[in-house]
């Protein structure tokens, strides 16, 4: 029972060594690297898939390791939750020392001041008390403590720079709050993302399916969002005529929250890049933009569908974009049918045309003269079979199954069309712009921010103040013609590593040994004229 | 936002101008280097005796045998030796030079009318203009480290050289992402920390090879009797640090706040934000290890080295070939 107990406080004090503490550190660092060199599934998961398809041998490895996603694995969860406690054991004792310390007296004049890194001494004709005296109406702002000791010398112990502690102390405080706070982010905050037409297109709040992905935090489930809707009217992007670069993008906007959702209300706003939307608990943010073709197929019996899909950027400086927007034949209700009869097309949209012979691509970002190069596509999408599906690409399995057939190939402009074989037409309306939303929830951000800033403060402070320590003894002179002197010797100890106390201590020592002069000076005078 | 193109050229011209200078005086600081080995074993024969016939040490044994001050050269040389001459000349030609430096900056600024540090050819020419300015400081408060020079010099003109080849990028308006007060606070604040760390950590290096040279007489011999003290060298690296971590941990929590204005979360381990908070730890465990017994030079000084590393690593690595976020090197 014993030893238990000594095995535990022995593992308690290794734990909440400095040393200890040094190693969780860089092993945290280290750790945290992988991070950085590896692709990560929480920042792009098809990244992770095709790192997997080159590396074949390593890539099951680093994924069981969760190499892949380091910033949720055990391992790196385990160095920095031990790091805190280790950090806790540390602050809690230290704590408690700085609490007792605070309202102790200086410590008592060491007997050998001359071995202090800094020291200096000189003999003046005033009595001890009177130098003590003087020494301590130099030294203002400073924790003072006279002494008598038993050979007839007076002390005076001086201390300064206690805030440099308790800033140490904010900064570690602080940085588990920081922690603390960063976890309860974690759990009951979410992000999603969803794409919206800028013609009038609306997202609400109102559960995971509004959402294209939506990541939600441990302790969420999608229900109980707070409830708000945004309605993307136009989107308006500025370019740089002869680079092309991209100058602004704003979204103009309207929204509404709970309150006026009930009364119907609708409230404007513009999103731009690095202004989100800020509502009571929630932000929008404006992620990107890119273009919908709108197609309009009439089928043989002459009904009619229009379908505006987005299609996704490939070149962000010329927004060249792919997709397929994909049909259902109207009135069939047969699904073996239908699966012979949908209609998806595919290919290039480019937003300023450009034709390198018949090849198409895109020499501006804006819609001045946009054209498609498209394929038609007539069979089955696949939608049955059960898998997901990308809104930007046919199934390519479809095609190589030979289930899906290219019936058309063809460029357009708005307004022109192609006639499949069956007469089917398909034309090109124009384009439409979308804007891409995130929408982002984080309870706990503030708390954030606000460790932060002290995490700063904390440090600043602890960097910047000294604790440093002064003494002074009188002691009076022995010597058959130095009757009514005192030797003055003075010392001084900074408690911090590389301080530079050297010159504040000079200065000091100045200060001192001119005024107990400039006192003996007067006290002479005194007594001069007295006799 | 147009762009005023001559005042572009101008800075160009300027880059290349402050370039030149700071080659020219890392030439004479290597002058002032060679010098020094010239002279020094005639004159330590001449205060020691036979130092060279019994094969010592001279550098090390000679000062104390003849009485004199630590630093055998300042003590061989009476008054101001030549080579402190050149040293001299290096510094006030790196004055030059940063002058020049900061009006290539200027003149980008003025050119596209913000601040100019809005893509890594900016961001590397004004990362060596606060080291060259740390260094002009560091040298102001400690005439010892003025024989540093050239190390000091040597990988600033290596960035500026990169930066002003590889990365170089015309004088053009910030894309969208980047439009924000925050690139103000941000951007200059780790440009500042990088500047200062860059000065801090080539004084580490040159600690480890100076008191392996105090340790064992044999070990970089050639390089450590040009350096400063030991103590000289840890003294700058740590005042450095300890004067760069605040920055630091500022560029990060302004980093923070703008991403989460910018991305939509304040923190999302994008490859710049993680290394960026791994190189935060390194110097961290600096600072601590700097109050650990056991941990205090040697050690202490190995992760300072590191911690450089990763901020080198961070510039380069993380900006051209991870791709992330921060990807707005504006090259490739």
């Amino acid at each position: 029972m014993g030893e238990a107990i000594g095995v535990l406080r022995n593992t308690w004090r290794g734990l909440t060594s400095m040393r200890t503490a040094l190693v969780l550190l860089f092993l945290l660092a280290l750790a945290a690297l992988p991070g950085a060199l590896l692709p990560q599934r929480s920042l792009n998961a098809s990244k992770v898939d095709e790192y997997r398809a080159q590396h074949p041998a390593l890539g099951p490895i680093l994924e069981r390791l969760g190499a892949f996603d380091v910033f949720a694995s055990p391992w790196f969860a385990a160095i920095y939750l031990l790091l805190f406690v280790s950090l806790v054991g540390c602050l809690v004792p230290r704590t408690l020392d700085y609490a007792r310390s605070a309202r102790a007296r200086p410590v008592g004049t060491p007997r050998n001041l001359a071995r202090l890194p800094h020291h200096r001494a000189a003999t003046v004709g005033l009595t001890p008390d009177e130098v003590v005296e003087t020494a301590n109406d130099r030294l203002r702002g400073w924790r003072v403590e006279r002494r008598v000791e038993a050979g007839g010398a007076h002390t005076l112990s001086a201390e300064k720079g206690y805030l440099r502690e308790v800033g140490n102390l904010v900064f570690h405080f602080a940085l588990l709050a920081l922690l603390v706070a960063f976890a309860v982010g974690k759990l009951f905050g979410y992000e999603g993302q969803v794409i919206v037409l800028a013609n009038g297109g609306q997202f609400c709040n109102s559960g995971l399916l509004s959402y294209d992905s939506f990541r939600p935090g441990l302790r969420v489930d999608g229900t109980d969002l707070d409830p708000f809707c945004v309605r993307v009217d136009g989107f308006t992007a500025d370019y740089d005529e002869t680079t092309g670069q991209a100058r602004s993008f704003s979204a103009d906007l309207a929204y509404q929250d709970a309150a006026d959702i009930e009364g119907g209300r609708w409230e404007r706003s513009e999103l731009r890049v690095n202004h989100p939307l800020r509502l009571a608990g929630d932000r929008v943010y404006l992620l990107g933009h890119g273009y919908a073709p709108i197609f309009t197929v009439t089928f043989p019996d002459g009904q009619q569908r229009t379908n505006t899909i987005q299609w996704r950027p490939m070149d962000p400086q010329t927004l060249l974009s792919e997709g397929a927007t994909k049909f259902d034949p109207p009135g069939v209700t047969d699904a073996q049918q239908r699966r012979e009869r949908q209609l998806a097309v595919t290919g290039l949209l480019a937003p300023t045309a450009f034709f390198d012979g018949s090849l198409l691509t895109s020499s501006f970002a804006e819609p001045r003269d946009p054209a498609v190069a498209v394929d038609v596509l007539r069979g089955d999408l696949g939608n049955d079979s059960g898998r997901g599906q990308s809104i930007f690409t046919v199934d390519q399995s479809m095609v190589e199954t030979g289930r899906l057939v290219r019936v058309a190939r063809q460029n357009l402009r708005p307004g022109e069309e192609l006639t499949l074989d069956d007469g089917t037409r398909v034309r090109f309306d124009g384009v439409e712009q979308w804007a891409s939303l995130q929408v982002s929830h984080d309870p706990a951000q503030l708390w954030v921010l606000v460790s932060a800033l002290l995490v700063l403060a904390g440090l600043g402070v602890s960097l910047t103040i000294k604790r440093r320590r002064f003494w002074v003894r009188a002691t009076p002179a022995q010597g058959h013609d130095l009757d009514g002197r005192t030797v003055v010797e003075l010392g001084g100890l900074a408690r911090t590593d590389q301080a530079g106390y050297g010159e504040e201590f000079a200065r000091l020592a100045t200060g001192v040994t001119t005024a107990l002069d400039e006192r003996a000076e007067t006290e002479r005078d005194a007594r001069c004229r007295s006799t | 936002m147009p762009v005023h193109v001559t005042l572009a050229t101008y800075s160009d011209w300027m880059y290349a101008a402050a370039l030149v200078i700071y080659i020219g005086a890392l030439l004479l600081h290597a002058a002032q280097l060679a010098g020094r080995k010239a002279r020094l074993p005639e004159l330590v024969g001449v205060a020691a005796g036979s130092a060279e016939r019994t094969g010592a040490p001279a550098q090390a044994e000679a000062p104390v045998a003849a009485g004199a001050p630590a630093d055998p050269v300042e003590a061989a040389a009476p008054g101001i030796g030549r080579s402190e001459r050149l040293g001299r000349m290096a510094v006030s030609l790196t004055v030059l030079g940063a002058l020049v430096h900061a009006g290539s900056l200027l003149l980008r600024g003025l050119a596209v009318e913000r601040v100019p540090w809005g893509n890594m050819y900016e961001f590397g020419s004004s990362i060596c203009l606060v080291a060259v300015v740390t260094w002009l400081v560091v040298v102001r408060r400690e005439p010892a480290v003025l024989r540093l020079g050239a190390f000091v010099l040597l990988p600033i003109v290596i960035l500026l050289f990169t930066s002003g080849t590889l990365l170089y990028t015309k004088a053009a308006p910030l894309m969208p992402a980047l439009q924000s007060y925050w690139i103000v606070v941000h951007v200059s604040a780790a440009v500042i920390a990088s500047g200062v760390l860059l000065v801090a950590g080539v004084a580490s290096l040159l600690f480890l090879a100076r008191s392996a040279n105090d340790r064992d007489g044999d070990r970089f011999a050639r390089l450590a009797r040009r350096l400063p003290a030991a103590g000289v060298l840890d003294r700058v690296a740590y005042r450095g640090t300890v004067f760069a971590f605040p920055v630091w941990t500022f560029a990060i929590i302004t980093g923070a706040i703008w991403a989460e204005t910018a991305w939509g979360r304040y923190w999302g381990w994008d490859p710049k934000e993680t290394v960026a908070f791994v190189a935060w730890v390194i110097y961290a465990g600096y600072l601590h290890a700097r109050a650990t017994a056991g941990w205090r030079n040697g050690r202490a000084a190995w992760v300072n080295v590191a911690g450089f590393a990763v901020m080198v690593f961070n510039l380069f690595f993380v900006n051209l070939v991870v791709a992330g976020l921060h990807s707005y090197a504006g090259v490739g």
